[in-house]
């Protein structure tokens, strides 16, 4: 059965549209795990997560339980959380400390940060003679075939071969580069908190809402108009006339109206990679603002700096999992739990060396847009839902990625949509064209 | 106010509050706080401040009436499926009575949440920072410490617990 259906993936997908069963059928989302996210880079962890040797965070590749720990020797190594004897996870919680090495609580294997085994209870009289024992690979536990590091954001694949993280992260690439820059001490740490929330829906849906410049608008009106009239009332009361910039980020989603989302641009890259211009002004006049590039400007000179805060992006989608708002320092890890349900991990970072007030002005972003009480995800995750239901109905059979099609500017490298036409559903084209490939087809 | 009459008085609001939340009266839900009032629901219940804290709740009376404007607004589409709240608190206790009558005191609260046909439970403890005023309690401060609190949310929360 799955086999036909491998066999048939390149019927799934069209230029301007994509058939339904891509969203909702159990063995097309076992294959994607397989060839995709089992497959190409998938992002663990940030390098700050786990300063000390011992320290791990596991996190979910794919379908498989992984550790990203600091190993003695300063690396950072990502394993299978597995007991290489009788398969026991190795650490049980969601993230700690392991101290000098692992320790199985079965039968008391122990194994170096790297994974290497350490030392098995009486093994000389218990495995002398055996094909086990330390010599043996499979006595060890699993390491990601590939681990690589980019600014101190961590990736693995769990393939030997394939592109290097550089070559796959392509142009994108500059979602971490714009984070970093912004930092006067040019890196940025990890903010100790995660806020996880399940969608109901499939993986794609959400990344395919990333760059989406049509629905804000839409989904987003009642937050965007609430903020807006209180946003207007404080503005009223204060004695300088102006509500946190905080108030501005939600009311976008009115004062933008539908009509202007035209006005931004999105650039499409191999591998599924987008990029969606900024929107939110998120340079103003403030004492905040001036304090911070005064700083900056000392750390990086003029020009560069006026470089650096010109660099324009309000989100950097990295296929398949992972969405970068680099200019508020935050991130979104995409871990598929399931055809119909997904978990996201929402991390924030602070900038290095940058004034306090700049911190606090994205945590506010943080909590308001992205904690579990959001103000904003709220109504695109009852969205999401929709349309898992809604394409797990007979009542048709695509969906379509129309809009603008045929009209995007192809360049070398990169399909970028043409001026005054940023909702163009060109993100999504190249999304699902990337998947194609991924899966098999059009190679 | 004896000790017995500030028990009463103060199980009484945190069963008002809790109705009125299970009633829908946002605006009367709001006016509970006072002029400075700050409800929080820490990201990690070792926080000790929600200020400049990753919070699951932060939200000042303009953000409290942010939320309650985006709920009541006619296209607030994860508002439009039918939904309801059952709150059960208990366990109250007073930690601290001052001069001027303004209370310390911790409860805690069952939610069980009915949306479409799922439900969903959430537990956890309140502690209070209580104003005595001419009108009867206003809250200061609203510390909401949910079981759940580092766990994933299947979904999210649209109003305060």
């Amino acid at each position: 059965m799955l086999q036909e259906r491998i066999a048939d993936l390149s019927k799934y997908v069209e230029p301007d549209r994509v058939r339904r069963e891509v969203y909702v059928d159990p063995g097309i989302f076992e294959l994607e795990m397989q060839r995709i996210h089992e497959r190409y880079w998938i992002y663990c962890g940030h390098e700050s997560q786990v300063p000390k040797p011992g320290d791990y965070y596991t996190v979910q590749i794919g379908r498989q339980p992984m550790l990203m720990v600091r190993g003695k020797d300063r690396k950072v190594h990502v394993l299978y959380n597995r007991c290489p004897h009788r398969g026991n996870m190795m650490c049980g919680d969601r993230n700690g400390n392991t101290g000098e090495f692992f320790r199985c609580s079965y039968h008391a294997w122990t194994f170096h940060h790297d994974g290497r085994l350490r030392t098995i209870p009486m093994m000389e009289s218990g495995y002398s003679g055996t094909r086990f024992g330390p010599d043996n690979p499979d006595c060890s536990m699993k390491k990601a075939a590939r681990v690589e590091s980019y600014r101190g954001f961590v990736f693995a694949s769990l393939a030997e071969d394939g592109p290097t993280l550089l070559e796959f992260l392509g142009e994108a690439k500059i979602a971490f580069d714009d984070m970093c820059d912004r930092a006067p001490e040019g890196e940025v740490e990890i903010v100790p908190n995660c806020f996880r929330v399940i969608q109901r829906s499939n993986w794609k849906i959400f990344l395919e809402n990333q760059l989406d410049a049509l629905h804000p608008s839409v989904t987003h009106q009642s937050t965007g108009r609430a903020a807006h009239e209180v946003e207007k009332e404080i503005a009223k009361k204060a004695k300088k006339g102006e509500a946190p910039l905080s108030y501005h980020m939600l009311s976008a989603f009115a004062t933008v109206t539908i009509d202007k989302w035209d006005a931004f641009q999105t650039l499409n890259y191999p591998y599924g990679h987008c990029i969606l211009t900024g929107y939110m002004g998120l340079r103003p006049q403030d004492p905040d603002t001036l304090a911070y590039d005064k700083v900056m400007i000392k750390a990086y000179g003029k020009k560069r700096f006026e470089e650096i805060v010109g660099v324009n992006i309000h989100h950097v989608l990295l296929y398949p999992g992972l969405s970068v708002q680099s200019p508020l320092q935050q991130l979104r890890a995409v871990r598929p739990l399931g055809v119909d349900r997904t978990l996201t991990e929402i991390w924030h970072f602070r900038l290095k060396g940058a004034p306090e007030a700049i911190y606090r002005r994205s945590l506010a972003y943080y909590n308001l847009v992205n904690s579990p009480a959001t103000l904003v995800n709220a109504d695109d995750l009852e969205n999401f839902y929709k349309c898992q239901q809604g394409l797990a109905s007979q009542g048709g059979d695509w969906v379509t990625f129309g809009r603008h099609f045929g009209r995007d500017s192809e360049k070398p490298g990169v399909v970028e949509t043409r001026p005054n036409m940023g909702t163009s559903e060109a993100p999504m084209r190249n999304q699902m064209k990337a998947w194609a490939q991924y899966m098999g087809n059009g190679r | 106010m004896k000790k017995n009459d500030v028990q009463h008085a103060v199980e009484q609001f945190l069963y008002q509050q809790a109705d009125l939340l299970d009633s829908k009266q946002w605006q009367d839900y709001v006016d509970l706080f006072a002029a400075d009032g700050v409800y929080w629901v820490p990201a990690d219940p070792a926080h000790t401040t929600w200020d400049g804290m990753p919070a699951i709740f932060a939200e000042d009376k303009n953000l409290m009436t942010v939320r309650m404007k985006r709920v009541l607004h006619p296209d607030a589409w994860s508002q439009r499926p039918a939904w309801g709240t059952n709150h059960v608190v208990s366990n109250v206790r007073i930690d601290k009575v001052a001069k001027n009558g303004d209370v310390q005191a911790r409860s805690r609260f069952h939610m069980m949440e009915l949306r479409r046909d799922d439900v969903r439970h959430f537990a956890g403890s309140y502690t209070h920072h209580l104003k005595k005023t001419r009108d009867g309690y206003r809250i200061k401060l609203q510390r909401v410490d949910m079981t759940n609190a580092q766990a994933a949310y299947d979904y999210v929360l649209q109003v305060w617990v």
